[in-house]
């Protein structure tokens, strides 16, 4: 499977407040940092068709889910994006399995797929359980499974560890790091924990106030961060010794 | 017998057909109201609840207006098929639909609101459309509400009295059901007949409000 371009760029609008976000990636994981309201979800929202937008452009690979110029705005049914919400949004009415084969286009007739994701995610035996007999963890990887069944072109997962146990948390970081490799499919991440943003990306994007301040390498930005702010953000203050001794 | 039976079935005849007309466009209204945003919204909302806060008899008379023989509905009907609604059990049922529409939109509106939202775009995200989204996932997380509003407004047309007096009369065997016939029967001194007609009644409502409890609770 060839390496994906992911372009994103676009301007919104909402409620006294404006998103202006632009950055670029490869078949990678990306993580998008910062704090709380800072356009990260919204982002998401917009790349998956889910709120619209004001101009810009989104593109996967080849494929161009938005783009203002050239007229083009693909409805989220169409855009194939696996969207992996905070809490999973897994249809509590619905069993495992009903809910991995929701989004399957002739469900009868994928037992060789389902098997795959149920040995891929270790479901075995939790097939028939509904949502609220799973843990956070089986809901977390019911929820992937779901949404790889439609063969994604982008994973877009919205802090996949919050609803986690931390025991259990730097285990599945690792799950998801040898998914991505094994999908080569680029996986972008929300994730408001820096150790998490720091062990997981491969690209690190930095937002604050709707706005990218930096993206890079999650060493560079540590090493180079472009202002006070995303020192501040990354953690990384103490390497401006000025800062330190100007108290 | 011979009186409650007629009564029975006129009652069931009208409440029935009216809950059926209240499934189809109680759930189509509490369904516009709940997910869309369009002008006249507050209007639609208005319209459809004043029925609960007027007196019946003024929901009878607005729709004698509207559907008798010169009225904006009526008079076509009237003057293209020779029928009218006017003194017939359909009056009625109108009449009963017109009533408890209210009951079963607020009831709907209110479960369809508190489904999840993410539910939905994760719906559409996995290629669903807006149709079978609302089938496959809206419809079967609000069907607690649905079957709740449904009850109600069943309960509220079986005990429909005012407007149904006003459009359909109280014509014994045609129209008369078992609250206007209990209205007779107390009016002509018949007390024992009355009286039986207020149990069969009261013993339909309370067991349909039982089952429909114990059916939710079930779920």
């Amino acid at each position: 499977m060839g390496k994906k371009h992911v372009s994103v760029r676009f301007r919104k609008m909402l409620e006294g407040f404006s998103l202006d976000i632009a950055w670029e990636a490869e078949s990678e994981i990306v993580v998008l940092f910062g704090p709380s309201g800072a356009g990260k979800s919204m982002t998401f929202q917009a790349m998956a068709g889910l709120s619209p937008l004001l101009e810009g452009h989104v593109r996967v690979g080849e494929k161009v889910f938005y783009d203002s110029e050239k007229g083009i705005d693909l409805p989220p049914q169409e855009r194939e994006v696996g969207y992996l919400f905070q809490h999973y949004a897994l249809f509590p009415h619905m069993s495992a399995k009903q809910n991995i084969l929701y989004g399957h286009d002739d469900p009868k007739h994928a037992g060789d797929e389902l098997e795959q994701m149920i040995q891929l995610f270790h479901l075995q035996g939790l097939e028939e359980r509904y949502p609220k007999e799973l843990s956070g963890g089986q809901k977390q990887r019911v929820a992937l499974a779901r949404a790889l069944m439609r063969k994604p072109k982008i994973l877009l997962l919205d802090e996949p560890l919050s609803a986690i146990d931390l025991s259990v948390r730097r285990a599945i970081r690792g799950e998801l790091k040898s998914l991505q490799r094994r999908l080569s499919i680029p996986m972008v991440i929300i994730t408001h924990d820096l150790g998490e943003a720091m062990s997981m990306a491969d690209r690190l994007i930095i937002y604050d106030h709707g706005c990218v301040i930096q993206s890079g390498r999650p060493i560079e930005i540590v090493e180079h961060p472009v202002d006070d702010r995303v020192a501040e953000l990354v953690g990384s203050i103490q390497l401006h010794p000025e800062r330190i001794f100007s108290f | 017998m011979e009186k409650i039976l007629p009564a029975l079935k006129i009652s069931l005849l009208v409440s029935l057909s009216a809950t059926c007309m209240i499934l189809v466009a109680g759930l189509a209204l509490a369904y516009l109201l709940a997910r869309f945003e369009f002008r006249g919204k507050h209007l639609l909302d208005a319209l459809v609840t004043i029925p609960m806060v007027l007196p019946p008899t003024v929901v009878g008379y607005y729709l004698v207006i509207l559907l008798g023989r010169e009225g904006l509905i009526g008079a076509p009907l009237y003057a293209a098929t020779g029928w009218s609604f006017i003194f017939t059990w359909q009056g009625a049922a109108i009449a009963a639909f017109v009533v408890s529409l209210p009951l079963m939109v607020r009831v709907s509106r209110s479960a369809f609101e508190s489904v999840d939202e993410d539910l939905i775009k994760i719906s559409y995200s996995l290629g669903k459309s807006r149709l079978e989204t609302f089938f496959r996932v809206i419809l079967p997380l609000s069907r607690g509400g649905i079957m709740a509003g449904t009850i109600l407004a069943f309960a509220r047309a079986l005990g429909e009295f005012g407007a149904t007096l006003m459009v359909a009369g109280n014509i014994p065997g045609k129209t008369s059901t078992l609250s206007l016939s209990i209205y007779s029967a107390f009016q002509t001194g018949d007390d024992e007949l009355a009286k039986t007609l207020a149990l069969v009644l009261t013993a339909i409502s309370a067991t349909v409000i039982y089952l429909a409890g114990k059916w939710a609770r079930s779920m």
